[in-house]
């Protein structure tokens, strides 16, 4: 699979990473070699085989009590925070 | 006696156990040692305060006769688990400022045994690489070096900071994660003991994610014993993480000097790859007369769809990390760069704060989960994944473990592979096929190449049996009699 630029660019998008225009023919170039090496999965014959979606094959998922076991941490929560107000998270505005 | 740095966790433990020495005198060897090995970059932060407080809160609980499992081991945190009120990077930028208000299980555990925390180890960025060159705060020196050749070499990766200071005796032993042999790998480079328990053994909770269906934290050690120990001090079922084993913790040192007498040691032909280095081939064949001359039988098995490993892996763990990765957007910890609108604040900051490496392993991972993609790349990562835990499962049924080199190359240069993406990845073709299956692993350090430099032997066993791996790397340990260390780093 060949990647082009416009593809490159469509994925930054979805990744949601700003790349510099310089950088993205040099990145198109390594994603399709990565992604021409990966193609020769297409010679192993899986009709019939199941996606295997968890290493501990057999395991159920737990499931605990819906109740509160957390909480009451806000400080904490908060302590990273780029930047807070009044107790909560400062965000870009999201509507105009 | 010898030095205090030159002790085994084993040894240390007695030696504590006697007052022949203090867990604060341990420590402050330690600290002594970290500081005057830093052109080694091992560290991204060191914790000297940290660690005296640490050790004579230890030395208190000895003398109240509390002593834990692991009480007064100076140890070194690989920078991916989250130590509360300590900075955790993951050797991103886009961690800059976080201080976890949480501590990770694993590193809890140790605490909770009565681990010392000299500090945060260096490793590649988000535990993408194997050379330790990925990483924000610039690349880790192997402290072994070619033989009449000064130039530096890298430590492996990802786990590459916590190997080189095991190496250098910086530590008596450091945590590190492995998702495709990054602990496995380094410790190969360096030679040291680097074990990946089964998936499962160690809680994955406040370690940083990178790929969770692989991720595990394991020991990094100077001897199997020192492995053993430390990984019963830091495993168990954690209700915190959904895929932690609800079983039973073994006491794998207890399994120790049983030998491996009338065990079968499968040798799959399909690891003897194509580039292999003939020294690493002829260790490997040295590595089955040992476990031989043990009382094993070495048998050939298949294994055919090995060389597939590395691919499958390369879909399935860059598109684990997009998803894992996408939870960092600047908004409630880490960077931010401010931005016109929200998308552009997202996209500036994940521009500006993730490195190279990460950011094709995140748009690899975009690309193959994106519509039109996902069934033709990774569902067919996923179906192939299946095939080749399937033909682990099969050997099981007749061998009791599986012998092959670790990597297929001793240590490298810096810069050396920087520029081949494809021959970088290949270093862990040896290792990624046991992180498919969820397998246990362990690199044991077993020779010396004609350069001088170290190279490791691996062993693999069915799941949950850490205790057949544990006995089967004993033998190895003895019989390949590793003494040697890297040169005088002060030089």
């Amino acid at each position: 699979m060949s990647v082009d630029k416009s593809t490159v660019v469509r994925i930054a998008q979805l990744a949601r990473i700003r790349v510099p225009e310089e950088e993205l023919d040099g990145l198109a170039e390594e994603l399709s070699n990565i992604l021409g090496w990966v193609e020769q999965l297409n010679e192993v014959d899986t009709d019939g085989i199941a996606p295997m979606t968890s290493v501990t094959e057999g395991m159920v998922l737990r499931t605990r009590k819906d109740e509160v076991t957390d909480g009451d941490c806000r400080e904490a929560v908060l302590s990273n925070a780029p930047e807070t107000r009044d107790g909560f998270f400062v965000v870009p505005k999201v509507i105009e | 006696m010898a030095a205090l740095t030159d002790l085994t966790i084993a040894e240390a433990r007695d030696g504590l156990a006697k007052k022949e020495f203090s867990s604060r005198e341990l420590t402050e060897a330690h600290i002594e040692a970290v500081e005057a090995a830093r052109d080694l970059n091992a560290f991204i932060l060191e914790t000297p305060e940290r660690a005296l407080a640490d050790s004579e809160a230890s030395d208190a609980r000895r003398a109240k006769g509390e002593a834990g499992a692991f009480e007064g081991i100076p140890v070194a945190i690989k920078d991916l688990f989250c130590t509360e009120g300590v900075a955790t990077t993951a050797a991103s930028h886009i961690l800059n400022g976080f201080v976890p208000p949480y501590e990770s299980t694993v590193t809890a555990n140790l605490r909770g045994h009565g681990a010392v925390m000299l500090g945060k180890t260096n490793l590649d960025e988000f535990a993408m690489g194997s050379s330790n060159e990925t990483s924000f705060y610039g690349p880790v020196k192997n402290p072994w070096r070619r033989k009449g050749d000064n130039r530096p070499l890298v430590p492996g990766g990802s786990s590459g900071g916590s190997a080189a200071a095991v190496s250098a005796r910086l530590c008596l032993a450091a945590t590190g994660t492995d998702t495709g042999g990054s602990i496995r790998q380094p410790a190969s480079f360096c030679g040291i003991v680097g074990m990946k328990p089964t998936y499962g053994r160690c809680s994955r909770w406040g370690t940083v994610a990178f790929a969770s269906s692989l991720d595990q934290a394991g020991p990094m050690t100077r001897s199997v014993r020192d492995a053993a120990i430390m990984l019963g001090a830091m495993a168990g079922f954690d209700p915190k993480d959904s895929t932690s084993a609800d079983r039973p913790l073994p006491d794998f040192e207890a399994v120790l000097g049983q030998g491996i007498a009338g065990m079968k040691i499968g040798i799959p032909k399909e690891y003897r790859i194509e580039g292999a280095d003939p020294e690493i081939l002829a260790l490997w064949d040295q590595g089955i007369k040992w476990l031989e001359n043990a009382g094993a039988e070495a048998i050939e098995v298949s294994l055919p769809r090995t060389k597939y490993a590395l691919p499958a892996y390369y879909i399935i763990a860059p598109a684990e990390a997009s998803s894992n990765l996408s939870r960092y957007d600047g908004m409630r910890y880490g960077l931010r760069v401010e931005g016109d609108n929200p998308a552009d604040t997202y996209e500036k900051t994940r521009g500006a704060g993730f490195g190279a490496e990460v950011r094709r392993r995140i748009m690899i991972g975009a690309y193959v989960l994106s519509a039109g993609y996902y069934d033709a790349y990774y569902i067919k990562a996923q179906k192939v994944r299946k095939l080749i835990a399937d033909e682990f499962s099969a050997a099981f049924a007749t061998v009791d473990a599986i012998l092959t080199p670790t990597a297929p190359t001793a240590a490298f240069a810096h810069g050396e592979k920087s520029g081949d993406l494809i021959a970088m990845y290949l270093n862990d073709v040896l290792t990624v096929p046991a992180s498919l299956a969820g397998l246990p692993a362990i690199s044991v350090p077993a020779g010396l190449s004609s350069e001088g430099l170290p190279l490791g032997l691996h062993l693999i066993t069915n799941a949950f049996d850490e205790e057949t791996l544990f006995r089967a790397a004993e033998t190895l340990e003895l019989a390949a009699k590793f003494t040697a260390r890297p040169g005088d780093l002060t030089a």
